[in-house]
């Protein structure tokens, strides 16, 4: 029997979760790691969230959990793509685990994991193949900017 | 060594703000190795068919295996023998591949872990866990200079490192 294919992604970031969460849900943040999208809400389940890019609306999702600063998730149905049959996909749902742990000494911050887990993919979706491209890339420069003040520059 | 025989089963992709030659440093010098990788160092003869090893901070032997891929600084893939846990020494040596691309202002490092045998994923609980830790410290201290602090990483792995070697004692040796 087929599963549906499931997208898993653990990075360890040296912050605490109270940032992590800023840095997920505030578009000041967003623009610089997420090749500048804006993502709006106001974060409570049920609500709308938009990404916007360059003014144009490239997803329109809503929030299915939110509980600050440890658990986030929502739908995902990206509408950008000339291709109809993509745009056509059923939402499929991200979601973000924030787990804390505390340093061995005294001296030292946090380190946060952050599970990011994206399912409720259809059997043959077109869009699955590009979000294991994308999230690595965006998830790397999350890490960077929140350890460094400066997000990475990616030249593609 | 046929290389088509290993079949991929865990892979962890990271953007790192770097070189790729600052890379390949990090990954074959142990001076570096033992700041990220959970204290360990590693020894390597840089070229095919050299010796690979990583040494515990108390000099226990951890890893052992030889250089299969020696294109500095695109590509290294070594073979892997867990020495540490004595259930897993007899297991068919696996192979872990690091491909370094450069794409201007940041490098994308690839790692691999691939297998000869089928494997419980119970067995292959502990590179799961561990790479993402190893290579997210890995980026830290390339890009700050600094590893991340050091936390308690095993506090929640201890089931694991049980249910993975009850699993290893299922195989039989490959000796011979």
């Amino acid at each position: 029997m087929q599963t549906p294919p499931k997208f898993v992604y653990v990075t360890l970031i040296a912050t605490t979760p109270e940032k992590l969460w800023a840095a997920l849900t505030d578009p000041k943040f967003t623009v610089q790691y997420w090749g500048g999208t804006s993502l709006e809400s106001d974060w409570k389940p049920g609500s709308r969230i938009v990404f916007r890019w360059r003014d144009k609306i490239v997803h329109d999702d809503t929030i299915l959990k939110s509980e600050p600063p440890r658990l986030l998730s929502y739908s995902f149905h990206p509408l950008q793509f000339e291709d109809e049959a993509i745009r056509a996909e059923q939402p499929s749902r991200v979601t973000f685990e924030i787990e804390e742990f505390t340093g061995k000494s005294a001296q030292q911050g946090p380190v946060v994991k952050l599970t990011v887990t994206h399912d409720e993919f259809p059997l043959e979706s077109k869009i699955f193949p590009m979000i294991c491209n994308g999230w690595p890339g965006i998830l790397s420069s999350l890490k960077t900017l929140l350890e460094t003040g400066r997000a990475i520059e990616f030249e593609w | 060594m046929d290389l088509t025989l290993f079949k991929p089963k865990t892979v962890y992709v990271t953007y790192i703000a770097t070189t790729p030659e600052e890379v390949w440093q990090a990954l074959t010098t142990g001076d570096l190795t033992r700041k990220y990788f959970f204290g360990r160092r590693i020894e390597m003869e840089t070229k095919p068919d050299g010796a690979f090893r990583l040494w515990q901070p108390d000099g226990t032997l951890d890893v052992e295996g030889k250089v299969v891929i020696c294109d500095p600084p695109r590509k290294l893939a070594v073979t892997w023998r867990v020495m540490w846990i004595e259930e897993m020494r007899k297991l068919p040596e696996c192979l872990v591949t690091y491909q370094i691309d450069d794409l201007g202002k940041v490098v994308r490092l690839t790692m691999t872990e691939s297998h000869q045998i089928e494997l419980d994923d119970k067995m292959l609980e502990g590179g799961r866990r561990g790479w993402p830790v190893i290579l997210n410290n890995l980026k830290t201290l390339l890009e700050t200079g600094e590893p991340m602090p050091d936390f308690d990483f095993m506090s929640d792995a201890k089931q694991s490192l049980d249910e993975m070697k009850e699993a290893a004692r299922k195989y039989p040796g490959d000796e011979g």
